[in-house]
């Protein structure tokens, strides 16, 4: 396997033919290349912009949004996005972190009509809010729900 | 937030079907009512559990559509992150309850990526060959259900006749019939059993005739052609659009199979065609689903010629469980026998995805870890969940009957979507 790669500049000077990377150049704040998988991290304001530039790059397939609660440090949310090329066959994370207190970033779904129930369902179980989602509701817990179950603070037996 | 205008192919929620009605509605007079809500399942024999349905429809055609999920989830991502890693192999069974095996192998893949381990090629292989078995085992269950709902009732029982044969085979390399957990992290948990090969082989041989069978059934039956041809469209840029994988996807004519583009597991070794089409309707998806299960046959016997002799698990005492017989003589074993089973084994913090063309469609699990012994997040990404959204695109504008038939030939598994 190759061997880990960690910082921007790094991974711009170790991959600097990689489509993603050449598309996303200007807006990566962090990279790294781990166990032969790359991720770029971007600023949450850029996200659209960056999910824009994988497409030209041929980055034409959303495959998956995710989250991780890092509770209790911060920032605690890390919105874990994939991409994948149905030409290139390949694939690329791109990872944008949000403040426990201020979860909220732009929805991808308008672009992206694969991340409609990928979104709601970071919302639902998250509580992280997408704005510009068209239609943010829970998806898996019943509407009355109180809470957000797969964060870390949430008990995995639920509240009593 | 100024709320935005939906292009087409974004899936309504419940509500919005419901309040687009009643703005089409002209106030409170019943005869100038067009269209009519109505609710189909959750407890619904069509929907293949507990999927639930909010349509308007105006006469008999679709006019939106919506999806209700979310009455099987019972939390599986939450529980992972309270076991030990080895813990969560059983948990992942019960994702797509057709296809354990291949749930397994994703899982496996994934924590094995974090761990750097290297698997025995004999693993690899019996990987391959319980992976196809499960994908013939997944379609005969979707082939079964999908004739079922369209009337069919005669095909349901012969699909289920080879079933208890693959079932059978099953249980005997695992001791379960279902939830399997043959396919650990490392390897797979047991040598198969003297004679298991050749009666693999047997109903290997066999099957073939037995596609036949299904397809002199139905192939040349009028109603399955007419229910079928030219239902549930989906153009290629849609299916990419909203996520679609698996079998629907290269029925739409997009080539794309993560065993071949992407191998894992040895696939590269394995000689199969991919089949596609370009008609993109549930009779492409039918037909596509019976040359797969023909691949698939192709790719087990290749499996079953090549298998390699040597080690089944991975040289890893501190990760995988001891031989039962070194246990009671080395006390070696019997430390790491005891430490994994009271305190797990540290994964590398980090995270790593691993992808997998399951029966559905292309599966991924991502796994974070933070240098413990139990993982900090799993996630798995389902075919069923996204090829879901294409529901509506499929059903728009077609008769309410069909909707039965877009459900079958998507294939869903609502314990996949719900998790």
């Amino acid at each position: 396997m190759d061997p880990a790669v960690f910082g921007t500049e790094a991974v711009f000077e170790a991959l600097p033919e990689d489509p993603a990377v050449k598309a996303l150049r200007d807006l990566a704040t962090d990279a790294k290349y781990d166990r032969g998988e790359l991720t770029l991290t971007v600023a949450r304001e850029s996200i659209v912009t960056a999910s824009e530039a994988l497409r030209r790059a041929g980055f034409n397939f959303f495959e998956d949004v995710t989250a991780v609660d890092w509770y209790p440090s911060e920032p605690r949310f890390q919105i874990s996005y994939s991409f994948l090329s149905l030409g290139m066959k390949r694939r690329v994370r791109v990872v944008v972190r949000l403040a426990g207190d201020d979860a909220v970033i732009d929805s991808l779904t308008p672009n992206w009509p694969a991340a409609n129930f990928y979104e709601r369902e970071i919302f639902d179980l998250f509580g992280v809010h997408f704005s510009g989602h068209p239609n943010l509701r829970r998806i898996m817990m019943p509407e009355d729900w109180q809470g957000h179950p797969l964060r870390k603070d949430y008990p995995v037996e639920g509240y009593r | 937030m100024a709320p935005i205008a939906a292009p087409d192919q974004i899936n309504p929620g419940i509500e919005d079907v419901i309040a687009d009605a009643e703005r089409r509605h002209h106030g409170n007079d019943p005869i100038a009512d067009q269209t009519m809500i109505i609710n189909m399942g959750p407890q619904h024999p069509s929907t293949h559990g507990v999927l639930r349905l909010v349509l308007e429809i105006d006469g008999e055609t679709v006019v939106s559509l919506a999806p209700d999920i979310g009455y099987l989830h019972t939390g599986i991502e939450k529980t992972c992150e309270a076991k030990f890693y080895q813990q969560v192999v059983p948990l992942t069974d019960r994702i797509d309850y057709l296809a354990p095996m291949i749930n397994n192998t994703a899982y496996a893949l994934a924590v094995e990526k974090l761990l750097d381990l290297e698997i025995p090629e004999k693993a690899q292989w019996l990987r391959v060959l319980f992976n196809e078995l499960m994908r013939i085992n997944s379609h005969l269950v979707w082939l079964g259900t999908h004739a079922m709902d369209i009337g069919a009732l005669t095909v349901f029982l012969y699909c289920f006749r080879e079933r208890e044969q693959l079932l059978r085979i099953f249980e005997a390399v695992s001791g379960q019939r279902m939830m399997t957990s043959y396919i650990r992290i490392g390897g797979v948990s047991l040598e198969p059993p003297l004679g298991l090969f050749e009666s693999i082989r047997a109903f290997l041989l066999d099957f073939p005739s037995k596609i036949e069978e299904y397809e002199s059934l139905l192939q040349n039956n009028p109603i399955w052609i007419n229910r079928l041809k030219g239902v549930g469209y989906i153009s290629p840029e849609d299916a990419i659009a909203l996520g679609v994988t698996g079998p629907p996807l290269r029925a739409a004519g997009i080539d794309f199979d993560v065993r071949r583009d992407m191998p894992y597991s040895s696939y590269e070794k394995f000689q199969f065609k991919v089949p596609v089409s370009n008609e993109s309707d549930v009779w492409a998806r039918y037909v596509l689903r019976m040359q797969e299960m023909r691949e698939s046959v192709k790719i087990c016997l290749q499996a079953l010629d090549g298998m390699p002799e040597g080690r089944i698990v991975a040289d890893a005492p501190k990760i995988i469980l001891p031989d039962r017989e070194q246990m009671k003589t080395q006390m070696e074993s019997l430390i790491h026998h005891f430490k994994i089973v009271t305190e797990g084994f540290a994964v590398p913090a980090g995270e790593a995805t691993s992808s997998v063309e399951a029966g559905h469609g292309m599966m991924n699990y991502y796994v974070v870890s933070d240098g413990t012994s139990k993982p900090y997040r799993v996630h798995m990404r389902n075919a069923d969940f996204s090829n879901l959204q294409a529901l509506e695109t499929m059903c728009k504008g077609r008769l309410l009957a069909d909707v039965v038939a877009v459900i079958g030939s998507i294939d869903i598994v609502l314990g996949a979507i719900d998790r």
